[in-house]
Order: C-alpha cells, then sequence, then structure tokens
C-alpha cells in the first residue's frame, strides 16, 4: 500500500512538472557548482517565462 | 500483415507460453468481433465491442508495431536521443517513458474522439467501430509513432520543418499554410460544440464559466503563495470544480439562473472574448492552470468511462448498420458511409492534428529510440479506446431519442411534439413525453436539436455512470459533469491553440516587417491574437448561427481538413522512407496515405461538385441563390436573411474547401517527384537526420514487453 500510495506520488509530481525544480537544482550543481541556485520562486519565474515562449498545441 | 517477417532467424521462436497467451487473445478478439457481425436484429451488450476493440489492440500492438520498429524504423539504443545529446533540463531532458507516455497521451486526447464518433452513430455502430479499430492499427498509429521517430532523428523538428526540408520549399511553404488554417476551422468547430452544449443550459454555464476563476485562483496560488506545488494545486482545482458542477444545480433554481441562460449567439460573443484574453495574458494566470486541470480530469474522467462501460455494460441500441449508411440522407451530417465516415471519425482513428504534437514536445524527451513504440503506437491506442467508448455511450441511448438530439434544428422544430414528428418522419419513434422526461432527467429545459456530440455523450455517460453510482438521482449531476469536462478540454486547446497560431502568424509577420516577429512586443501580440481569434471567431459565429444547422454544415470542413493534414503527415514520412532506401517499406506508411488521400479527395469533390444540395456546397448554394432571387424562402430558413446566411456560408465553405485541396496536392506532387527522384536515384539521397553519437545512458528493458 505504502509502496503504491508513493508510486503514484512520483507519477503525478513527474507527470505535472513538479519535479522540474529538483531536476534543474541538480543539474545546476553538476554543471555550474558555483552558480547559485534559484528558490523555488524564482524557478517558477523563469519556467512561467519560458512556457510564455513556447506554446504547446493541444490536440482535439 | 506479413507475418513471416516477424521471424527474425536471430530471434528465438515463441515460447510455449506466450503462444498459448496470444492464442487466447486472438481467440477473444475473434469471438467478440463474430458476435459484432453475426447479431442481426436483436441488442448485444456493449461488452462485446470492448473485448474486440482491446484484442485487435493488444494482437496489434505485440504483433504490427513490433514489426514496423524491428523491420522498417529500426530505432537503435545505442544511439543517443536529442534528449540525451542536448540536454538542457527545459526543452531536452530525458523522460521516463512512463511519464512520457502520459504527457503525449494527454496532449493528443481531448475532444476529438469524444465528438465524431457519437456524430457518426447515426451510420450505426458497425461502421464506426471497424473504422476506429482497422484505422488507429494500420494508420493513426502507424503515422504517430513514425512522425514521432523521424522528428526525434531529426532533434524534434516540427511537421512543417520538415516538410520542407524533406519535399522541398514548394512543399513545404504549403503545408506551414494548411497547417495554419487548418487549425483554423478545427478551433472554430470544437468551440460551435461548446457553445451548442451550454445554449439555455444556465447550469453548464454557471460551471463552466467557473472554471475561470478556479484556473486564476490556481494560478496564483501556483505563482504566488506556494510556487511549483503542482499537484497540490491540481487537487484544490479538481475539488473546486466537483463544487461547481453541485453549485450550477443551485444556481439554476435561483434568481441567477438568468443571468446564466445565454443566446447561441450570446455565447459566441463570450468565447471570442474570451479567446481573446486568454491568449495575451501571462500563461501562469490562465493557461497552465487551465491545462493542468484538464489533464487530471481527462485521466480521472476517461479512467472512470472505461469501468462504467465495463461495470455497468449497457444494451446497444442503435442498429449495426442504420439505413442512413447507404442512402445518404442522415440528418446528423449528410453523405454516403464512403467517404463521410471517414472524415467524421478523425481522432481515435486517425488524426493528423497529432502529427503536429508528435514532431514538437514529445521527441524532445524521448529517452530511448525504441521507446516510440509504446509512446507513438500506444498512446493512440488509448485515445481510439476513448473513442470506441464515446461510440458506446451514443449507441446506448434509444435512436429516437439521439435523433431528437441530434438532427439540425430546423428539421425538429422547437416543441416536443414537432421533434416527435420529425423523429417519426425519420422512421424513429420517440414520443413527446419521453422526449420532455429526458430533459427533466439531467435538468435540462430541454434537449432537442443539440447537435455537437456534447451533449448527447452527456447523456450516455449519464445513463452508464447513474446505473453505477448514484442511481437515477445522481443523473443530472454526471450530465453536467460530462458537459463541463467536455468543455474543460475544448477550452483548453482553444487556449493553447491561437497561442500556437498567434506565434505562427508572428513568424510568418516577422519576415516582412521585424517588430511584428518579436514575441514580447505588445501591439503585435495584439494584433495577430486579435487576427487569429478573429478567424475562428468567423466560423464560430456562422456556425451558431446557420439555418442549416452548424454541425451538420462545419463538421464535414473540419473532418476533411484533419484528414488533409494526416495526408501531409504520411507523405512526409513516406518521402523520408523512400529517400532513405526503405523503398521495400514504403507501403507501411504509404497505403495509409493513398487511402486517406481517396477519403479527403473523394469527400472534398463531393463537398464541391456534388449535385445534391444537402452534400455539395455549391449545388446548395445554387438552390438557395435561385430561391431568393425569385423571392422565396426555402426551409428551414425562415426569412431572406436566413437565405442569405446559408449563400454566403456555403460559398465560404466551398471555397476553403477547394483551397485545402489545392495545398495538399501541391503537398503531394512535389512529394511524388522527390520520391520518383529518390527510385532513380543510384545512391541513397542526402538525409537530414542528426549525426550518430554513442549514449551514455543505460538502456531500460521494456517492462511491458510479452513475449519473446
Amino acid at each position: 500500500m505504502r509502496t503504491w500510495a508513493r508510486a503514484v506520488r512520483w507519477y503525478l509530481r513527474e507527470l505535472t512538472g513538479e519535479t522540474e525544480y529538483d531536476r534543474y537544482c541538480e543539474r545546476q550543481a553538476r554543471h555550474h557548482p558555483r552558480a547559485p541556485l534559484p528558490t523555488r520562486r524564482e524557478y517558477q519565474v523563469l519556467r512561467t517565462l519560458h512556457r510564455e515562449t513556447h506554446p504547446q498545441g493541444r490536440c482535439c | 500483415m506479413p507475418v513471416s517477417a516477424l521471424e527474425l532467424p536471430e530471434k528465438p521462436r515463441m515460447s510455449p507460453r506466450s503462444v498459448l497467451l496470444w492464442s487466447t487473445v486472438s481467440l477473444l478478439g475473434a469471438v467478440a468481433w463474430g458476435v459484432l457481425a453475426l447479431s442481426r436484429g436483436e441488442k448485444i451488450s456493449a461488452v462485446w465491442l470492448v473485448v474486440a476493440a482491446l484484442g485487435s489492440y493488444a494482437i496489434a500492438y505485440r504483433f504490427y508495431s513490433r514489426f514496423i520498429v524491428r523491420r522498417v524504423l529500426k530505432p537503435d539504443d545505442r544511439r543517443a536521443t536529442p534528449a540525451e545529446r542536448l540536454e538542457d533540463g527545459v526543452d531536452f531532458h530525458p523522460t521516463d517513458r512512463r511519464v512520457l507516455l502520459g504527457h503525449h497521451f494527454a496532449a493528443i486526447a481531448g475532444a476529438g474522439p469524444l465528438v465524431g464518433p457519437v456524430l457518426a452513430a447515426q451510420m450505426g455502430y458497425l461502421p464506426g467501430t471497424l473504422w476506429i479499430v482497422a484505422g488507429v492499427i494500420f494508420a493513426g498509429a502507424v503515422q504517430d509513432m513514425v512522425v514521432l521517430f523521424l522528428s526525434m532523428r531529426r532533434d524534434g523538428k516540427s511537421l512543417g520543418q520538415m516538410a520542407r526540408d524533406e519535399i522541398g520549399r514548394l512543399g513545404g511553404a504549403a503545408a506551414l499554410i494548411a497547417v495554419f488554417a487548418i487549425m483554423i476551422i478545427l478551433l472554430g468547430v470544437l468551440a460551435l460544440v461548446v457553445v451548442n452544449a451550454l445554449a439555455h443550459s444556465p447550469w453548464g454555464t454557471f460551471s463552466v464559466a467557473m472554471t475561470i476563476p478556479i484556473a486564476l485562483f490556481m494560478g496564483f496560488w501556483l505563482h504566488r503563495i506556494r510556487p511549483g506545488r503542482v499537484v497540490e494545486t491540481s487537487f484544490i482545482g479538481v475539488a473546486l470544480l466537483l463544487l461547481a458542477i453541485i453549485g450550477g444545480s443551485w444556481v439554476q433554481d435561483s434568481s441567477l439562473a438568468s443571468a446564466f441562460t445565454l443566446s447561441p449567439t450570446t455565447l459566441v460573443f463570450c468565447l471570442i472574448g474570451y479567446g481573446f484574453v486568454a491568449s495575451v495574458l501571462p500563461v501562469w494566470m490562465l493557461l497552465a492552470p487551465r491545462d493542468y486541470l484538464s489533464t487530471f480530469m481527462k485521466v480521472g474522467t476517461i479512467a472512470l468511462l472505461a469501468v462504467g462501460v465495463v461495470v455497468a455494460a449497457p444494451v446497444l441500441h442503435a442498429d449495426a448498420v442504420s439505413k442512413f449508411a447507404s442512402s445518404g440522407a442522415g440528418p446528423v451530417f449528410a453523405g454516403s458511409l464512403f467517404p463521410f465516415l471517414f472524415i467524421t471519425i478523425a481522432c481515435g482513428a486517425l488524426s493528423g492534428f497529432h502529427a503536429l504534437v508528435s514532431s514538437g514536445t514529445t521527441p524532445k524527451l524521448i529517452q530511448k529510440e525504441s521507446q516510440v513504440r509504446m509512446i507513438g503506437y500506444g498512446a493512440m491506442l488509448m485515445e481510439s479506446f476513448v473513442a470506441i467508448m464515446a461510440l458506446i455511450a451514443a449507441a446506448s441511448l434509444e435512436p429516437g431519442l439521439y435523433y431528437a438530439m441530434n438532427a439540425p434544428a430546423g428539421l425538429l422544430g422547437t416543441t416536443a411534439q414537432s421533434a416527435s414528428h420529425a423523429v417519426a418522419g425519420l422512421g424513429f419513434t420517440i414520443t413527446p413525453d419521453q422526449l420532455t422526461h429526458a430533459a427533466r432527467a439531467v435538468q435540462e429545459q430541454t434537449l432537442i436539436a443539440r447537435s455537437g456530440g456534447a451533449p448527447t455523450l452527456a447523456v450516455g455517460m449519464s445513463e452508464i455512470f447513474s446505473g453505477i453510482f448514484g442511481g437515477t438521482a445522481m443523473k443530472a449531476f454526471w450530465y453536467h459533469f460530462a458537459i463541463m469536462f467536455e468543455a474543460l478540454f475544448i477550452l483548453t486547446t482553444v487556449d493553447a491553440g491561437t497561442r500556437v497560431g498567434r506565434f505562427m502568424l508572428q513568424d510568418m509577420f516577422g519576415n516582412v516587417w521585424k517588430p511584428v516577429g518579436r514575441v514580447n512586443w505588445k501591439p503585435g501580440i495584439w494584433l495577430c491574437s486579435g487576427l487569429v481569434v478573429a478567424a475562428w471567431g468567423y466560423f464560430l459565429y456562422s456556425g451558431a448561427t446557420d439555418p442549416l444547422g452548424g454541425i451538420n454544415q462545419l463538421f464535414p470542413l473540419f473532418g476533411i481538413a484533419n484528414q488533409l493534414l494526416a495526408a501531409i503527415a504520411l507523405a512526409v514520412c513516406t518521402t523520408v522512407l523512400v529517400k532513405s532506401g526503405r523503398l521495400r517499406w514504403a507501403w507501411v506508411t504509404g497505403i495509409p496515405l493513398a487511402w486517406v488521400t481517396a477519403v479527403t479527395f473523394t469527400a472534398g469533390w463531393q463537398k464541391i461538385f456534388s449535385g445534391d444540395a444537402r452534400v455539395g456546397f455549391f449545388a446548395q448554394r445554387a438552390k438557395y441563390a435561385d430561391a431568393l432571387d425569385a423571392g422565396q424562402v426555402l426551409p428551414p430558413a425562415k426569412s431572406l436573411d436566413d437565405m442569405h446566411t446559408v449563400v454566403t456560408n456555403s460559398t465560404v465553405d466551398g471555397v476553403l474547401i477547394a483551397l485545402f485541396l489545392l495545398l495538399v496536392a501541391v503537398v503531394l506532387v512535389n512529394a511524388a517527384v522527390v520520391c520518383a527522384r529518390a527510385v532513380g536515384s543510384p545512391a541513397a539521397l542526402p538525409t537530414t537526420e542528426a549525426p550518430y553519437v554513442e549514449s551514455r545512458i543505460d538502456a531500460t528493458p521494456e517492462l511491458v514487453e510479452v513475449g519473446p
């Protein structure tokens, strides 16, 4: 049951892109260890800015 | 399908266990198809449809998609995908295939597979089922998978770019214009479905209107209060949405009801205004949260519907093959089975629009090349199953009710008596009492002439759901739940589509005058958004006010447009196969291409040149223009103004179809020339594939792989 709940939570977080921030931090730490990490709030702004300029079509 | 090709020498033969398993699956599927084919006269359970479809999907996935992958596409898991090579943590990053399957499914599936099959049910459930299942296996899923693969090999290039690179400048330009024009029609028709579902329905209008403040609230929560917490925000949103549906019932009985009882024309202007505002507002406010809401509802409701259909196992009341299949005189849409069934059911069987999704975001996220099979082919099979469920929901209604809801208003009149009479004229029965009772059961003022598919599906779904959860008392809730979730999908598509269209326009105009192309120059944004909204708004308005019924007139246009896009996508696929020396396997996309070309060009030809005024746009124009000259008013038009409207609309629609056919013909001829050149040249033509780079990610073994 616990593993199920964890799997569902993992899936939802991945599907909605909630984990993007963690991945971004990890990636920054790997590639630019000295660069300061954005806060979740700052990252959210970056992310919406990106979405603003990259529209995604939805099918019917 | 050449089964012999599957027996690769180096692979072990199938184990006895999997032989047994697949024999059972085949047998089950065959028995189900047998029941569907042989039962005439008696009513059968929808379970047979489900078993036949699922059995066929399983076999197609296991054998045909594997054959295409192994023999034709030959993905190489040692080759790094763009997600790995170009990883930037934003657009490109290797994504778990199960997550990507969810993403891709949410992007391709929407209202389309729910609406088309409902309309096509006028020809009976059997032709629709056969086309949905065979179409997806041999055409739709193949197109999605091959486009996904080709785009992945080209760093996620769009369909338009691939057409330009592989076919040529002329074909590429024609493809780009066609994509834009087709999108406009698509948005107009989808918005029309919403208008027809919400007209004079205070409950529905209230709950759909509430999705806007809910989305704004979610956006604020996600951006300001709890940044980035998407899952919790989505749960809050879904809970609020359910409250809004319950609240609709209360609003309907209160003094507020009149404020939410809107005529189709008012709704048209509301939608146009909404579309414009939504496309110029920052995405975090409206578009992004609405998208999350829509994804959650989509996955949840479709799962619920699958459970509902299997548990409730409704009986199919529609004929297997109705008389309208051959006569072509159906009231929902005119024209005979070939070609019109195949354009009415687009999404769910073969949808060109998917090629835009398969060549956009998804190819940039694939971890391993072989995963195109599960994501491209698998997601499309899932969408096809959604279409089968919609068909079941429509076919489980009494035919009398189905026609009373779906025939045009001009034919049915406005009262239960007139509708009952008109349905009797079509050869079906429903008493005025039954009709008013059906409307009262779902707490709607009327169910007469609620064309567009959404209300019919909602009535079907409310029957199925109320049989399991909540009984008759919950019927009205489930009906409005279904209306709300369809409207939610469609508005999300309209938001996103308007934005995509705006960027395409900005891109095109940017070539002429630089500032318009800048994505942050406000006047440019407003101008281009305004143009896109005005374009689809025109079709929405003309559809909502068309005396002959907007769905009846515009749905064929939508279907032809969508399938023409499929023709472009399949032409690109076939050209690449031929150019890369795979002429032997070019039939894999070549046969679907030939089929969809035959379907769309026949349909288009009939829509332009047919002498039957119900089918041919120009015959219709001539009929009404002549009557107008003589000063007559032909029913269902009620005034000279109506007559003028019919003349204008049929001219515009006819010219538009001719234009679409011309654009696609240019692409096809250009593709044929390139193919002929490739066949004639001794060596393979230069490829535009990104060069090989060795992958450094471990290959994840296929978990769902069954058999050897």
